[in-house]
């Protein structure tokens, strides 16, 4: 049994002292999977790192114990906690990519936490090596036993972790977003295989991830955190059938899927608090919608609650007051409303066709040599066709490296010079690929790009203002430096920022704040049609959820037409009017999103849509 | 009225220090820059240094304003003609004439008062071997065998007293300056129990050092010779501080000399890839497989035989000298910008397929304005700490090139130049070390400052150097 007693975690950086974790009290058993679940920066990681005893170097431990079988693991000399780290308690990480030694054989690293942990040697190490990359789904065992992690697939690589950490016969495993930087056709096989093994095996898995779908189908308990505290537990069907603390309800609500189509997602105001701060009260009082007096000056113990659930909220106090427990919709927007402006959508509505796209063939040369002549091609994108209207969403659906975001890239421009392009994207009857000099600026005036990363999406030494004045200066010259600011302040407004963030820089801002900007800075000289690729897919739930509502206000508002380009299918779900499923650079299958999504045609997007894991449609409160 | 002499080292090391004070204004407006500035001076050492280094600077400034004095008229000249010194002197030299006029006849040890060498002297009618007085080192004395000690412990102990008296006054005076809108009490006892955010404390100390060891020295010179004398009797002492302009303007010229190519060239081929990439890659690389000695040698070389053809061209021997060293500068720049180069390469290789450059390039905003509105100020930050760690290499740099013979010209002095003799001085017996102690305790310092500052800056700047190094946490809940 592994305990951990009301552990604090302090990290001392530039900003002061950062709590990290603030009282955390969780027990694994073994045979159970136990989910940490939470958005970015909640402090689940952290927790996996003290429990590993591997917290960085500016971080310590500042209270409480971890127990593992009833002895305190923080009190153990750093030579008995090597034993337990691996050979107790296994750990994957998030990156199979670097968390693999590239030097050295797949194979030689097995081994390595076979000798270490358990009594084999030398060529019995090697066979049960074998034997459990065989175990871990490894075609040929034999042969890759003695292959490079360059040669394996990022999947693959996962495995050979997975077979590294299991190999060393631990009695607990910790997952950290095992799964997070995978394919949702992999996820879905990773996600199998550690099902089974905690089965097989009788592991205490922690598994720890942002994705609440992914502990749908794993965990039998659920521990939900927020701002480095639990608010949570509860076992998992439970969980997801009646979600107690608002911030729950709300974090379910916000996901977005077919069901919602039409109605703003509950968006949860604001963002997580930083950890530097004191709290009088309870930390999420300020984004609550069920806030009442008490919460601002009372902070939360944990609720015990019927069925072993416990809810860190005063809504459930043993003397709360009765009229604040029932269930009410304050202080996200009415659906009612959100259902009128579905029933007439406004200018929303189809008017005739903006782009089309043609046999589109995108190819990379290959250099080589001293002189670096081409020496063949990279089909990245083959012979697709498309069209958006105005006022339409149309999403581009695939996993990773199947050429949508080369698509995106082509329609923008931004493989001029780079790439050998084909076909034909015409935009209003203009053909993209042969445009020159003034006509040129006027279709990039009308066709703009999100990118993924809002941290890497804006200059972090220019300020907000003349990141957005940019796209004016280049492309409006006729505007004079006060319409620019007018309109730029107008867009501020539009996009849900204060007019004072003109004069900031992008790191004093959050990254659902800094996507604002970055749609802001698109909006800016007036597109038609804006690239969305995976504009979400950095962002946490609740403010994927913001985001996602904003992008459907403006094309109602401004009739503006989305290609969106991600791999998340809730969303596509959610958004899309039409959906192109892409695999290896061509379009797999095409038509309305409901076609497409609700009766696959082609065995891939059947493929795709069963991996993708599912919140139980119950969850809908 | 002296003549001025404007030299070119001079104008370019009063407008880098003109330079200097417009990027202080500059960082002051930016509340970003001067967050991360005010992370430099928050290290002890890098504060020391900073001190250590702007007394250096405040010396160069000194020793950067030439004039050649007006000559007493003589009899028979026309009315009204002025004739001017052929020495061309600056205000330290001013400063310190009694150094440059206490001339002996060679070699002496520090602080003596007899000569270093023996000389036949008739005494009594008898031939003897002595170490013959000084005549200017210790010349006040009457009896300098009971009197000298005391003498020279006497003027060491005033030295000090008046040293720490005028630190103390700095001292005050900065508390004065910091204490602007507050108690003068409480910031005084906040600097001195090192409670302030930028450790003030280690600055006042290191003021306070060097303050009190130049006292004693002030209080010495003029009747001593400190660092004592070399083979043509100069004081040791003058040579060192005069060297300390000749590093300054090495270590900050030929840097800067660097930073036009390798930013220009970096950005470029980082930015355009291709053909641009592989000519630029080519090109410095060539360059770094010249042995680089060899082509300063060539350069230097060529200057020299240019002077040595037109004699005429300057008219003294110092604007001689300087024109050798401003081109000396300049090839160490022309034949150093490869390294700086590649890293900003590599920096613009990764900058260019950051998605902020997409967007630009999205709006159709021209190559040249991306380089420079995005790319540049994205790169900015490793020029400066290539510059500051470039700075110190360049001074030694120096003294290995004028060790070899192609340094400056020998008649400027410089710690290259003052090591270089001291190769026949360390190989006598008994050893002449002074000389080459001084340069090596004044090199070492300068160079030691240098780099403690670099370090200073790159942990501030590089958001990469603060990840290996992070604070230990040491609060602990009461």
């Amino acid at each position: 049994m592994l305990e951990i007693d009301d552990i604090k975690v302090g990290l001392d950086s530039d900003a002061g002292l950062v709590k990290a974790i603030d009282g955390i009290r969780l027990t694994l058993q073994r045979g159970e999977t136990f989910a940490l679940v939470g958005e970015s920066g909640c402090g689940k990681s952290m927790t996996a790192l003290a429990l590993m005893r591997l917290l960085p170097e500016n971080g310590r431990v500042t209270q409480g114990e971890i127990r593992l079988d009833g002895k305190d693991m923080l009190a153990l000399p750093s030579t008995a906690m090597r034993a337990i780290r691996g050979g107790r308690i296994g750990m994957i990480f998030q990156e199979p990519g670097t968390s693999l030694n590239p030097v050295m054989r797949v194979g030689d690293q097995i081994v390595e936490a076979i000798e270490a942990h358990t009594a084999l040697r030398g060529a019995a190490a090697r066979v049960r090596a074998i034997e459990w990359l065989q175990k871990v789904g490894i075609p040929e065992p034999e042969r890759r036993i003695d292959d490079y992690p360059f040669r394996m697939s990022g999947g693959q690589k996962q495995r050979v972790m997975i077979a590294m950490t299991l190999a060393a016969e631990p009695d607990f495993l910790i997952a950290d977003e095992p799964t997070t930087a995978l394919d949702v056709t992999i996820q879905a096989q990773i996600l199998d295989l550690l099902k089974a093994l905690q089965k097989e095996r009788g592991l205490g898995l922690l598994l720890i991830t942002h994705d609440l779908a992914v502990v749908a189908g794993m965990a039998h308990q659920v521990a939900l955190m927020y701002a480095g505290q639990i608010i949570e537990v509860a076992p998992a069907a439970e969980f997801f059938r009646a979600p107690k603390h608002p911030y729950a309800r709300l974090l379910l609500r916000a996901l977005p899927d077919a069901v919602r189509r039409g109605e703003p997602l509950a968006a949860i105001r604001g963002t997580v608090p930083p950890l530097w701060s004191d709290f009088a009260g309870c930390r999420f009082e300020p984004r609550c919608d069920r806030a009442f007096a008490d919460c601002a000056t009372t902070p939360p113990p944990l609720f015990e609650q019927p069925g072993s659930r416990c809810v860190r909220c005063l809504l459930y106090a043993p003397h709360a007051p009765q009229s604040v427990l029932a269930p009410g919709d304050a202080g996200i927007q009415a659906p009612r409303e959100a259902l009128a402006r579905a029933v007439h959508p406004g200018i929303g509505a189809s008017s005739g066709r903006l782009l089309e796209v043609e046999n589109l063939a995108v190819r990379f040369p290959i250099r080589k040599g001293l002189l670096q002549r081409t020496v063949g091609y990279f089909n990245a994108v083959e012979s697709v066709s498309f069209r958006i209207d105005s006022g339409r969403t149309l999403a581009l659906v695939g996993e990773s490296g199947c050429g949508k975001t080369t698509i995106g890239k082509a329609i923008v421009q931004l493989l001029r010079g780079q790439a050998v392009i084909e076909g034909t994207a015409k935009l209003q009857g203009h053909d993209l690929f042969s445009l020159e000099g003034a006509a040129l600026r006027e279709a990039r005036r009308a066709i703009q790009i999100i990118f993924q990363d809002p941290f890497a999406s804006l200059n972090p030494r220019m300020r907000v203002f003349d990141i957005l004045e940019e796209g004016l200066l280049a492309l409006r010259p006729d505007l004079d430096p006060a319409a620019r600011r007018a309109g730029l302040e107008k867009i501020v407004d539009q996009v849900g920022l204060r007019r004072e963030a003109l004069e900031r820089y992008p790191h004093e801002f959050s990254g659902g704040q800094r996507q604002r900007i970055a749609i802001a800075r698109a909006l800016a000289v007036q597109p038609k049609l804006i690239i969305c690729d995976e504009p979400t897919s950095a962002l946490d739930v609740s403010v994927q959820a913001q985001i996602l509502n904003l992008l459907r206000d403006l094309q109602r508002e401004l009739g503006i037409s989305y290609l969106f380009i991600t791999h998340n299918i809730g969303v596509v779900e959610y958004i899309a009017d039409e959906v192109a499923v892409m695999q290896k650079g061509r379009i797999e299958e095409a038509g309305p999103a409901a076609g497409v999504l609700g009766d696959p045609q082609s065995a891939y997007t059947r493929t795709l849509l069963s991996a993708v894991p599912k919140v139980p449609t119950t969850a809908v409160v | 009225m002296p003549k001025i002499v404007l030299l070119w080292t001079d104008v370019s090391i009063w407008l880098l220090a003109a330079a200097l004070v417009v990027y202080a204004l500059y960082v002051r407006s930016q509340p970003d820059l001067s967050t991360t500035w005010r992370k430099v001076f928050a290290a002890s050492p890098a504060l020391s240094a900073f001190v250590v280094l702007m007394l250096c600077l405040l010396l160069t400034l000194a020793d950067s304003v030439h004039f050649r004095s007006v000559l007493p008229s003589v009899a028979g000249a026309p009315a009204g003609s002025v004739a001017y010194d052929a020495r061309v002197r600056s205000v330290l030299d001013v400063v310190l004439r009694n150094l440059v006029e206490s001339r002996e006849s060679t070699y002496s040890r520090p602080l003596a008062y007899v000569g270093f060498t023996k000389e036949s002297i008739e005494i009594n009618g008898k031939l003897e071997r002595v170490a013959p007085r000084l005549l200017h080192g210790g010349v006040h004395l009457a009896d300098p065998g009971t009197q000298w000690r005391g003498d020279v412990i006497r003027r060491v102990a005033i030295g000090l007293l008046l040293g720490t008296a005028a630190a103390v006054l700095a001292c005050a005076l900065l508390v004065a300056l910091l204490a602007r809108g507050q108690g003068w009490r409480a910031t005084a006892v906040a600097v001195w129990r090192g409670e302030t955010a930028i450790p003030w404390r280690v600055a006042c100390w290191t003021l306070g050092g060097i303050l009190a060891v130049g006292g004693a020295t002030t209080a010495l010179i003029g009747h001593y010779h400190v660092f004592g004398t070399d083979v043509t009797g100069n004081d040791v002492l003058y040579q060192a501080l005069k060297s300390i302009r000749t590093a300054f303007v090495i270590g900050t010229l030929a840097t800067l000399a660097t930073l036009p190519l390798a930013v220009v060239l970096g950005i470029m081929a980082g930015y355009f890839k291709g053909w641009v990439d592989e000519l630029i890659q080519y090109l410095y690389t060539v360059l770094s497989s010249i042995p680089n000695i060899l082509l300063i040698a060539a350069c230097v070389l060529m200057v020299q035989v240019y002077l040595d053809k037109h004699p005429d061209s300057f008219e003294t021997g110092v604007q001689r000298a300087d024109v050798k060293l401003f081109l000396l500068c300049a090839v160490l720049g022309l034949t150093g910008w490869a390294g700086l180069c590649r890293l900003l390469r590599a920096e613009t290789l990764k900058l260019r397929e950051l998605e902020f450059v997409q967007a630009a390039s999205s709006f159709g905003v021209g190559h040249i304005r991306i380089m420079w509105r995005h790319v540049f100020p994205n790169v900015a930050h490793l020029m400066l700490i290539v510059t500051v760690l470039e700075f110190s290499a360049l001074i030694l740099y120096e003294a290995v090139l004028s060790y070899v013979g192609v340094g400056v010209d020998s008649s400027m002095n410089s710690f290259g130049g003052m090591i270089n003799l001291a190769r026949n001085e360390m190989s006598r017996d008994p050893v002449v070390w002074w000389p080459f102690a001084a340069a090596f305790a004044f090199m070492v310092g300068v160079v030691l400052a240098a780099n403690l500052f670099a370090d200073g800056v790159r942990d501030a700047f590089d958001p990469r150097a603060r990840a290996f190094r992070p604070r230990v946490l040491v609060k602990k809940p009461a």
